[in-house]
């Protein structure tokens, strides 16, 4: 199987989507500029500026079009250069993209789907926040976060697919990670977790690059003879726990790793199914690592306090497991 | 690619080959391109929407209809004007107070009336109520109720007309106080960069709900917003239908030639509150009543029988038939069942619902 890293995963998945004359890419940079990130880089040329739409720095007219034109029959992908950008479009996210099928009887579904990135590296306040749970609280919205090469087509695919807006969530410190990804039509579908390594004395519950980290951490631990499972989510909503219960159900202990700020965040909302639903599995208080909840900050001293690390993972599955 | 059904509302042939003359009038020329036909047929969807419309407010205060209310008593003359020049490839995008652009587009009244009164049988099964009447077999995507936003969205299907060359026209209307907000300004844009087919209708009707234009717009003349954006704009009386319609049919030509959108800013006033709370301490009775005394429905009667196109007794019918029709369209939807409680589900929110609920079923 072909080894590509997750830029080159998402071209493959792009070019796919292309394929379908349907289909056009509307976004800040993504022709004439060559793509902030690359993913995009040769579009232009390939597809001409009729599919490859260059868009005016203008978040909620990038998506508010890409809905319109998903309702009459076009299948955009709307790419928002940064997620701390789609805080302008979340009328069209939420007011419109999300409750249009709903608030018109099912009518008629907005088959949307909107690329965007987390991501930090000394970026400062507004260029460095994950707003995950924000999308994922939202019914009506599915929301993706891919960790592997693999993933990231698969569910690419699969949120092209869908006559429901997808919102796709990219990390800028991911694009280079490597992994096989199978060739030609492969798709993923939304909604389903996967485990991503086995072991039987703590589980991790994760997603996105996080995955990457717990997955070191795991490697870290091993020589200390603790076997860590790790539960991928790849689909926050809808929340696929039947794995991570699984799992817990057999350790009876867990960490959730994300990157976002714990308050309110995508790891509260996982720690709490897993008390609701395997309470009586419980051996210790689950432990969460998350961003320490403050604006980010500039210096690279600071941000490496703020921003989840290997070593805080493996601290924080330490204290779970001698608590017990 | 996807191609839409047709409207099935009867069609009335576009107003732009009109020349005007010195001697004619919107009148004179509109009788004589469309014939008398047609002319009541103008009149009889600005009556319908009247007669509908008196009919909901009796049924808010009889606690039938719940929720916003938003009337468009008054403003009758622009949206049937401006409709009635497009075809059935064209789409219409509307705000909350859309039952005006419902009626004239041809939506079933039985199904708006039910959709008011929350039930399955409406037009969106009772999910959407007054704000949000949709038929998409007549292009007609819906009322928006987040002011300004769904100019976005009628740009957005104006770019799929473009790119799936359908030679289909986007309308959207929106009152005063929709410009001064950025959706507005990132659809003006976004339009007349990619040209876009769409015809920007802004029913000036002098305030935003309690607010008066002059406390929340720097520019009065709403049309000269497009100005920033080299874009064709026109300011035209919104409570004469027929001067409504030949002006308007020229922006829907310019907008399907290609040459690109056009704002029209029609003059209208509402003659009822901005909802049905409204106690409109905002504006005196003398200028309502000023206004009431030129009711563009009224007027406009009397301009057909005045010119013999019908006759007071054969309009009298006409009336006594649209009252027939409204009541007919209480009853149906009196009698009519509630949407089922598969609305509380996925299936209710999702197209296609995932084997994952999202939804929890002990809420159900
Ligand atoms: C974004 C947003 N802000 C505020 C409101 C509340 N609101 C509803 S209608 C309205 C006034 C809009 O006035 P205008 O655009 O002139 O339209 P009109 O009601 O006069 O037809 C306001 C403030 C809203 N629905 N959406
Ligand atoms: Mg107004």
């Amino acid at each position: 199987m072909p080894v590509l890293t997750v830029r080159e995963a998402l071209q493959q998945a792009l070019h796919e989507a292309m394929a379908d004359e349907r289909t056009f890419i509307i976004g800040e940079d993504i022709g004439h500029y060559g793509s902030t990130y690359g993913v995009t880089a040769g579009f232009l040329e390939k597809y001409g500026p009729e599919r490859i739409r260059d868009a005016p720095i203008a978040e909620a007219g990038i998506v508010g079009l890409a809905v319109g034109a998903a309702m009459a029959g076009m299948r955009p992908i709307a790419e928002i250069m940064s997620v701390n950008f789609s805080l302008l479009a979340f009328d069209m996210i939420i007011n419109h993209a999300a409750k249009i099928y709903s608030m018109f009887g099912g009518k008629f579904s907005v088959p949307l789907v909107m690329r965007t990135t987390n991501g930090w590296t000394q970026l400062s306040a507004t260029h460095s926040q994950t707003f995950d749970s924000m999308f994922a609280h939202i019914p009506g919205l599915k929301v993706v976060a891919p960790a592997t090469p693999a993933d990231m087509k698969g569910l690419f695919r699969a949120a092209m697919a869908d006559p429901d807006p997808v919102i796709f969530i990219e990390h800028t410190l991911m694009y280079g990670i490597k992994g096989e990804v199978p060739d030609g039509d492969y798709i993923v579908p939304i909604g389903k977790s996967v485990l991503a390594r086995e072991g039987r004395h703590i589980t991790v519950v994760t997603y996105s690059r996080m995955v990457h980290l717990s997955l070191q951490a795991a490697d870290i631990l091993a020589k200390e003879g603790i076997e860590v499972e790790i539960v991928d989510l790849r689909t926050l909503r809808p929340l696929d726990m039947s794995i991570a219960l699984e799992s817990f159900k057999k350790t009876n202990r867990a960490v959730v790793v994300t990157e976002d700020w714990q308050s309110y965040g995508t790891s509260a909302e996982i720690a709490t199914r897993l008390y609701e639903q395997g309470f009586d599995y419980l051996d210790a208080p689950i432990q969460r690592v998350n961003f320490r909840e403050v604006p980010m900050p500039y210096a690279k001293n600071l941000e490496q306090q703020v921003v989840v690390t290997t070593d805080r993972i493996v601290a924080a599955i330490k204290k779970v497991l001698n608590r017990s | 690619m996807q191609k839409r059904r047709g409207a099935t509302q009867a069609e009335v042939p576009a107003a732009s080959s009109l020349r005007s003359t010195m001697t004619s009038t919107p009148f004179s020329r509109a009788r004589d391109q469309l014939g008398d036909a047609q002319l009541v047929e103008l009149y009889r969807q600005m009556m319908l929407i009247r007669r509908f419309e008196e009919k909901c407010q009796e049924m808010y205060t009889r606690a039938k209809i719940g929720g916003f209310l938003h009337l468009y008593v008054g403003e009758e003359a622009t949206g049937v004007g401006a409709i009635s020049n497009l075809q059935s490839q064209d789409h219409i995008f509307t705000h909350y107070r859309d039952h005006g652009h419902a009626i004239a587009r041809g939506l079933n009244i039985d199904e708006l009336m039910a959709e008011l009164f929350g039930k399955d049988t409406g037009t969106s099964h009772g999910m959407g109520g007054s704000m949000h009447f949709a038929d998409i077999t007549k292009n007609f995507w819906g009322g928006y109720a987040i002011v300004g936003s769904h100019l976005l969205l009628a740009a957005g299907v104006a770019l799929a007309c473009q790119m799936q060359k359908t030679n289909g026209v986007v309308m959207v209307f929106f009152g005063d106080g929709a410009t001064n907000g950025g959706e507005f300004y990132e659809s003006l844009n976004f339009a007349q960069l990619w040209k876009l087919p769409v015809v920007f209708v802004c029913e000036n009707n002098l305030y935003a709900m309690g607010t008066p234009i002059e406390v929340h717009s720097s520019v009065k003349e709403i049309y000269r917003k497009a100005s920033a954006f080299d874009m064709k704009a026109m300011r035209i009386d919104g409570n004469d239908v027929l001067t409504v319609r030949e002006q308007v049919a020229e922006a829907v030509e310019y907008a399907r030639s290609g040459q690109g959108p056009v704002l029209v800013e029609a003059m209208t006033y509402r003659f009822r509150g901005h909802s049905a709370q409204d106690t409109q301490k905002y504006r005196s009775k003398e200028d309502v009543e000023q206004h009431r005394s030129n009711d563009p429905v009224l007027i406009f009667r009397k301009e057909l029988i005045d010119a013999g196109v019908s006759s007071a007794a054969d309009i009298d019918a006409l009336d006594a038939v649209i009252d027939e029709q409204v009541e007919a369209s209480v009853r149906f939807a009196d009698e009519s069942p509630v949407p089922g409680n598969e609305w509380l589900t996925d299936s209710g929110i999702y197209a296609a619902p995932l084997a994952t609920a999202t939804v929890d079923p002990d809420l159900v």
